[in-house]
């Protein structure tokens, strides 16, 4: 299925305003979608006879930065049977920095999205097991995001010169 | 060397100073901790495989930091690796030292601006006798290092330093 297929699709089956903007210029193409309506059309793409996204190649943690004031959870999907791939973004407030997981949906959402909240500080919620993968447990502080400032000791080794 | 091998053959006796017998064996059978975190770990087994062969050396990696003499560092250390790092190194039982090796364990090498996991050198967690330069340092440059510190060795005395004997003299005293 093309693009274009399958956005009509994704349209004519859960509804235009699943797709809040269409995201054209990238690759692959994809569209920005909320929240709320998340699960339903990841578990749509996921399990859809035509669709068939069986696997979730990638999900980065994007911070927008303090001006902005936003945070992004992009999903990188690709269909093995099928050969077609589709980006799905999703844009939370970067205080309340909240997304549903999709590790029920993906088993491989577990431990990326385990990145996102390290780096990023990205809480997802109904997360079988939410805490650090990268940085040790007790770290301050998500270093991805844009106004990151280093503690000055951890665990009596000074980091900074 | 030059110490006990050309004296061998002369009527079975060898006349020498303590200090340098015991230097003498410490240096000749470094055996160190690997502890290899990145590519420095792949240098240091070219280093101990056939064509340089660090037995020669006596040296002789181990896995436990029990029956080690010198950790050599070698690779990216991070902030979760560093409790580990110093963990280890409490474990081993004196004498021991240390090698650095590589840009990352000296100074945190590429990852010194923006690397916000990485300890900017390793001497910030334990004390470093050796550093050898590179990124990673070729095999010679290893073999430059561990001679380096036979160099060392070889210049230590049992004796407790003169500094330390004035400072128990002036204690005794109080």
């Amino acid at each position: 299925m093309k693009f274009e297929e399958i956005v009509e699709y994704i349209k004519s089956e859960l509804g235009a305003n699943v797709v809040l903007e269409l995201i054209e210029n990238a690759t692959p193409k994809g569209f920005v979608t909320n929240t709320d309506r998340l699960i339903s059309v990841m578990q749509f793409l996921h399990s859809d006879e035509q669709l068939y996204f069986d696997s979730l190649s990638c999900l980065t943690g994007l911070d927008n930065g303090p001006e902005e004031g936003t945070v992004e959870v992009i999903y990188n999907l690709y269909s093995i049977p099928f050969d077609h791939h589709l980006m799905i973004k999703v844009q939370v407030d970067r205080d309340q920095a909240e997304v549903p997981t999709v590790s029920g949906v993906w088993k491989t959402a577990d431990w990326q999205e385990r990145e996102a909240y390290d780096l990023v500080g990205i809480n997802f919620n109904g997360h079988p097991d939410l805490r650090r993968i990268l940085m040790p447990a007790d770290w301050q502080g998500n270093p991805l995001r844009k106004d990151y400032e280093e503690q000055e000791f951890y665990h009596g080794i000074k980091l900074e010169e | 060397m030059g110490l006990l091998d050309q004296k061998t053959g002369q009527g079975g006796v060898i006349v020498t100073k303590f200090d340098d017998l015991i230097n003498w064996a410490r240096l000749s059978s470094m055996w160190p901790l690997g502890f290899g975190l990145a590519c420095c770990a792949i240098e240091f087994m070219s280093t101990a495989g056939t064509p340089y062969d660090l037995d020669r050396l006596g040296v002789f990696p181990r896995a436990s930091p029990r029956q080690s003499d010198v950790m050599i560092v070698m690779g990216t250390v991070t902030f979760k690796m560093a409790d580990r790092l110093r963990r280890l190194y409490e474990q081993m039982a004196e004498p021991k030292y240390v090698i650095s090796m590589g840009s990352c364990s000296n100074c945190g090498g590429p990852y010194w601006q923006h690397g916000y996991h990485v300890v900017k050198g390793v001497d910030r967690i334990i004390p470093v006798d050796v550093y050898v330069p590179g990124c990673p340092p070729r095999p010679e440059a290893l073999i430059g290092g561990l001679l380096k510190l036979q160099e060392k060795i070889r210049q230590e005395t049992i004796r407790p330093p003169k500094a330390i004997e004035r400072l128990l003299e002036k204690e005794e005293r109080k």
